[in-house]
Parts: structure tokens; C-alpha cells; sequence
């Protein structure tokens, strides 16, 4: 029995998509029928303004920490010390523009920062063995005393107009950030996809032993994963600092774990791993902060926000397990006889 | 003799903890005048009395092999729940904290089911409970509610004198919590089971131990020290406060794993755990004592702790299976 269910086939990311799609689709239509205006993109002083446009720039940040998360938990893995990456980013950020620095060395600091992090995940989770929530569980709880110790406790204020472009530009009328963002999943996608990389991404969160048996660099492998999550993280960072200016070590990426976890759960990605669906990421994501924003709209305050959040993580959860699923192919069977 | 050199290899973690705690703890002497003193090790129980709680309940639930991330958003829902029954509704303190523990045991058993029937992860479910406990806490009130009630102002002036100092009632609490979750999972079948669950679930199965009682029973369980932790916490403060306890779980966790108790479930000790706290509050203390080293000194260290412990565990392990 246990076989049998763990030798059934995965279903495939076309139709997994459909359902994230489904759901972000009928969020965007409640919005448009509650508040007209919702859809409505103007164009004013030749860029796009519009709740559309909102969603797509204010959700970069969990788009690109979850693309990260989406190879992690590929490989069977969780990496829960992104937020902290995300305020050490930002804190390096702060920082090296204080001092003058340009803002070639500061991006490039700020994403071997996260690399680094990333690194130090990659060496915990694949040489020693940790268990990943153990292992990152660490990072998490250091890293952001080590991005406060950066700042020296304070919020620094980031007045560099190149670097703020990075989050709140405009590139030909569109949002600088969400183009920068989605080309990272294009570039992603095409790596993954168009090479063997992503097969043996799934393979080693399928089954670790028989791909390393099959000559696959197993530890390898996952151990790149992390330092890619820990990139993403880091990418995140800066896009955190350059929206809002300053270096948040106390906020900055707080609680982003748990929504790019959310974003690539609901996206179609098993948590027990061997698959992956960068596509869904992507939706999952856009349909956490549509639902953020949604909230806004309908005047729920912040603060209970996480509520229907909660309801929709336990709806995809049920929707996911092997008894649900049973049931309701049972009920449908039963449809089809009488 | 080989027997006790595998007790001693088994309760090796168990003696590391010890010696660490005993360490930091002389160091801390030397290092400021006036640490060493009953006061210090009472007002350590105080001070973490809500945390320890939270503890005691996570270690259960890590033995059995699972992980729970609500508590520190069942604390903050208790907390504000009770202030709120208490101050707006009028209702006696005693009512308030019966119905805040229903509603924490009630949260875990739910959790505990859907992960038991439904074979759905303990990550993703209880951080599901997180959120909605955190969202449900805030729902009620999104302001700090003061409890100015007789009952309340009794029992903050409540000391149980111990030499020169005194222990609080939240410290009693804790004590209490501490001796009776001890004996819980090193005395009682249930103790038992959750060990073996989390060593094997299969084998564990195969064994004829309730297995499905017992793991939702741990999560109810573990819903309860929330809670206790919550009412704890209304005592600590004299005050209701929805974001009461973000991220302690993350501490808890880390206490149990200082305390030497496998993540992985099936292997641990209570005593452990209680190090863990005095450990995990001498750190806080020394760095109050000092006054010039910064709040962010202590999540350095609590991570560099996690770090060791989880290499020391690994080495072990690591020896025991070659």
C-alpha cells in the first residue's frame, strides 16, 4: 500500500497550475466586482499606475525569496532563515551607501552576503546532514542579530536615488522591479528546464539515495539549492531596502519565510519534495499578495490578515493529501456509475 | 561496564547541557559582581516562566518525531483572550482562564487531527495555526488591554519566600509545569509512546501503541502550555497584548535542542529542557547585567549554542551508527 502510493505518478505541473490560476482568477474577479476600479490602469507621466501594477511591485520580494524556496523544498528541504538573509542584505545595503560606497560594490556585497548565507545552509543541510529546518532554524535566529549588529540597532535611512530605482523605478512606462523579477524566473526556468539541472533537482528530493546511486552529486546538488535560495534572499534584500528606503534589521523580512513557504505550496510544489513547479511559484505568490491587498481594499485591517491565509493554506494542504483525494475521486467515481 | 558506558554515552548530551549551563553560569559570576545569588536563579524562573512553559510542551511534541510553530501565537491569543473576557466582559479571572485553556486545547487537538487523519506535515499545519491564532488575537483587539482586576493584583503581590529571595506565582507555575511534564514523559505509557513514535512511527504502529491518541493527544497538549504560557504571561505583565510572544517559538525550539533533545524526534529528556531554560536565561541575564552589550548579542549566541548542540548530536550520532 505504501508502494503503491509512493510509486504513483506525479501529476503533471500543467494541470497543478491550474488550480493556483483558478484561485488567483476568482480573487481578481471578487475584487473587480466589489470595486470596479480595481482592474483600471491609468497611464500618467508616461508610467503604469493601477492596483494590478501595485500587486505585481509590492509582491517582487516574495516572488523572488519563493523562487529561491521553490528549489529548496524541490530538493526536500525548507530554508527558514530567508527573512533573516533578506535583513542582513538590506543592513549591507545601508551600510555601503552610508560610507560612499558605489553601488556596484554594494549589490555585489549584499548579494555574496546572501550567497554566503546560502553557503553556510548549503554546508549545514548537505555535508553535515542536518535536518533542514534545524539547520537553517539557526541562520534564523542569528541572522538577525547579526543584520542588527550591522546597523547597530538603528533603521538606516537610504538616500541613493540609483539604488531606490531598483525597487520604485519605471523602465519604458513599467515597473523596474517586477521586469527584474520575472526575468530571474525566465533565466530560472530556462536553466532548469532546458538542461538536466532541474531533473536532478527533482530526482535528489525524490529519492537522495537512488540518485546518488544513479552517479548524481547528490549533496552537491542540494547544497546549491540552499546557496540559490540564499542568492534569491539576497536579491530580496536589496528590493526590501530600495522600496522603503531604509535598512529595517528589526522588520525587514519578517514573517517572508512563511509566505514564500505559502507561495510555493500553494504553487503546486510538494513539500516533501522531488517536484517542482516554477510557474506555480510565481502564481502562488502573485495570489498571497493579491489576497494582501484585497484585504486592504475591503478595509480588513492588517493585523488579522493572516486568517484567511491560514484558511487557504489548510484548504491547499487537504487538497493535497492522499485521503481527500481518494475521497474525492471516489465521489466522482460514484457520480459516474449511477 | 558496557552498560554504563552506554548509559553514559546516552546521557552524554544530558551532561554537556549540564556542564554548559554550569559554565556560563560561574563565568557570568566572576565576570559581574553580585550574579551569583539566589535572587538571580529566582528571577531567571520569573522571567522565563512563560517561555519554559512553551517549552515543556514543545519537547513533548519533539519527541514524538513532530514540530509545532503556533505556540508563540497561542500565547499572544490567550493573553489578549483573558484580559479581554476579564476587563470587558466582566467575567472572573477563573472562568477567563478555564475558557482561554479550552480554546488552547481545543486549537492543538484540531491541529494534532488534521495532521494524524489527514497525514498532512506538522510544519505547514501549525504554521497555519500561527497564522490564525496571531490573526484571532488581533481580531479581538489590536491594543494592549490592562488587567486591573483583584484577583490579578493578588496574585502579582503573591511571593513564596526561598531564603533571601522569593519566587513569583509564575515561577511557581513553571516549577510545577516542569515537575509534572517530567513525569509525563519519562513515567506515564503516554511519555513512552511519544518517544517511540517519534523513533519509528511504523515500527511504533506495529507495536499496538495508540498511535493516533497519542499524537493528537501531544498537539492538545502542547495547545494547553500555550495557553497555560498565555495566562502566565497576563500575570508577568499585568496585561493583555495580541502581539504578546511573536517568534518565541523559535526560542522554545532552540531551548529543546540546547537541552539536548533529537529534532528528529524519538530521543530527548525532560531535564534537558529545563537546562535548556536556565541556560537560554543566563545568557539574557548576563547580557542585562553587563549593560553594554546589545539585545541582538543575545540571538548571536542562542544561535551559536544551536550550531554546537546540533554538531555535537550529529557527532554522536554519527558514532553510534558506524
Amino acid at each position: 500500500m505504501k508502494l503503491a502510493e509512493s510509486s504513483r505518478p506525479a501529476p503533471r505541473p500543467r494541470s497543478v497550475v491550474l488550480w493556483p490560476l483558478a484561485g488567483l482568477c476568482l480573487l481578481v474577479l471578487l475584487n473587480a466586482v466589489i470595486n470596479p476600479a480595481f482592474l483600471k490602469i491609468t497611464l500618467l507621466d508616461g508610467h503604469l499606475y493601477g492596483v494590478p501594477v501595485d500587486i505585481l511591485v509590492q509582491g517582487s520580494r516574495t516572488l523572488l525569496v519563493a523562487l529561491g524556496m521553490t528549489l529548496v523544498i524541490a530538493t526536500g528541504g525548507v530554508d527558514l532563515s530567508v527573512g533573516s538573509v533578506v535583513a542582513i542584505a538590506g543592513g549591507v545595503c545601508a551600510v555601503l551607501l552610508q560610507s560612499g560606497h558605489g553601488l556596484g560594490l554594494t549589490l555585489t556585497l549584499a548579494v555574496l552576503a546572501g550567497m554566503a548565507a546560502g553557503t553556510v545552509n548549503g554546508i549545514l543541510v548537505a555535508r553535515l546532514g542536518l535536518q533542514p529546518i534545524v539547520a537553517t532554524l539557526i541562520l534564523m535566529v542569528a541572522g538577525r542579530g547579526v543584520a542588527q549588529l550591522l546597523v547597530d540597532g538603528q533603521v538606516i535611512i537610504i538616500t541613493s536615488a540609483p539604488f531606490e530605482y531598483l525597487a520604485n523605478g519605471f523602465l519604458a512606462g513599467l515597473p523596474v522591479a517586477p521586469l527584474w523579477v520575472g526575468a530571474c524566473y525566465v533565466a530560472t526556468h530556462l536553466i532548469l528546464r532546458h538542461s538536466a539541472l532541474g531533473l536532478f533537482v527533482e530526482a535528489v528530493g525524490d529519492n537522495e539515495r537512488a540518485s546518488r546511486f544513479a552517479g548524481l552529486a547528490a549533496s552537491r546538488i542540494k547544497a546549491l539549492a540552499y546557496v540559490f535560495c540564499g542568492t534569491c534572499a539576497g536579491l530580496a534584500g536589496i528590493l526590501t531596502a530600495a522600496n522603503i528606503r531604509a535598512a529595517d534589521a528589526y522588520r525587514a523580512g519578517e514573517n517572508m519565510e512563511l509566505d514564500a513557504i505559502f507561495a510555493v505550496v500553494v504553487g503546486g510544489t510538494a513539500l516533501s519534495g522531488g517536484r517542482f513547479v516554477i510557474l506555480g511559484t510565481a502564481v502562488g505568490a502573485l495570489l498571497i499578495q493579491t489576497l494582501t491587498t484585497t484585504m486592504y481594499n475591503l478595509g480588513v485591517p492588517p493585523a488579522i490578515a493572516p486568517v484567511p491565509k491560514a484558511a487557504l493554506i489548510i484548504g491547499v494542504a487537504l487538497l493535497q493529501s492522499d485521503r481527500v483525494s481518494r475521497w474525492i475521486t471516489g465521489l466522482l467515481r460514484q457520480r459516474g456509475d449511477t | 561496564m558496557k552498560a554504563q558506558a552506554r548509559r553514559l554515552q546516552r546521557h552524554l548530551p544530558l551532561l554537556v547541557t549540564a556542564g554548559i549551563f554550569v559554565l556560563l553560569f560561574g563565568a557570568a559570576s566572576v565576570a559581574y559582581e553580585g550574579f551569583l545569588s539566589l535572587r538571580t536563579l529566582t528571577s531567571l524562573l520569573t522571567d522565563n516562566a512563560f517561555l519554559g512553559i512553551a517549552a515543556v510542551g514543545m519537547t513533548l511534541v519533539i519527541f514524538s518525531g513532530g514540530i509545532d510553530l503556533s505556540v508563540g501565537a497561542v500565547i499572544g491569543f490567550t493573553s489578549i483572550f483573558t484580559a479581554t473576557l476579564i476587563e470587558r466582559t466582566q467575567v472572573p479571572p477563573g472562568v477567563a482562564w478555564v475558557l482561554a485553556l479550552a480554546a488552547g486545547t481545543a486549537m492543538g487537538g484540531g491541529m494534532g487531527a488534521l495532521i494524524h487523519f489527514y497525514r498532512l506535515p506538522p510544519f505547514l499545519i501549525t504554521l497555519a495555526g500561527l497564522f490564525l491564532a496571531r490573526g484571532a488575537a488581533f481580531w479581538i483587539n489590536t491594543e494592549s488591554v490592562g488587567i486591573g482586576h483583584a484577583v490579578y493584583n493578588r496574585l502579582s503581590a503573591f511571593e513564596v519566600p526561598v531564603g533571601p529571595a522569593s519566587l513569583t506565582a509564575g515561577a511557581v507555575v513553571l516549577l510545577a509545569v516542569l515537575v509534572l511534564g517530567y513525569g509525563l514523559a519519562h513515567h506515564t505509557r503516554l511519555g513512552r509512546t511519544l518517544l517511540a513514535m517519534g523513533g519509528s512511527e511504523q515500527s511504533a504502529l506495529l507495536m499496538g501503541l495508540p498511535i493516533g491518541a497519542a499524537k493528537v493527544g501531544v498537539y492538545a497538549l502542547n495547545g494547553f502550555c500555550g495557553a497555560l504560557a498565555g495566562i502566565v504571561a497576563t500575570l508577568y505583565t499585568g496585561s493583555g497584548n495580541p502581539s504578546m510572544g511573536v517568534g518565541l517559538e523559535l526560542d522554545a525550539i532552540a531551548i529543546v535542542v540546547i537541552g539536548g533533545t533529537l529534532l528528529t524526534g524519538g530521543r530527548g529528556h525532560l531535564v534537558g529542557t529545563i537546562l535548556g531554560i536556565l541556560i537560554f536565561g543566563t545568557i539574557q541575564a548576563a547580557i542585562l547585567f553587563d549593560g553594554r552589550l546589545s539585545s541582538w548579542w543575545m540571538r548571536i549566541v542562542v544561535g551559536g549554542l544551536l550550531l554546537a548542540f546540533v554538531l555535537l548530536q550529529r557527532l554522536l550520532l554519527g558514532r553510534r551508527r558506524t
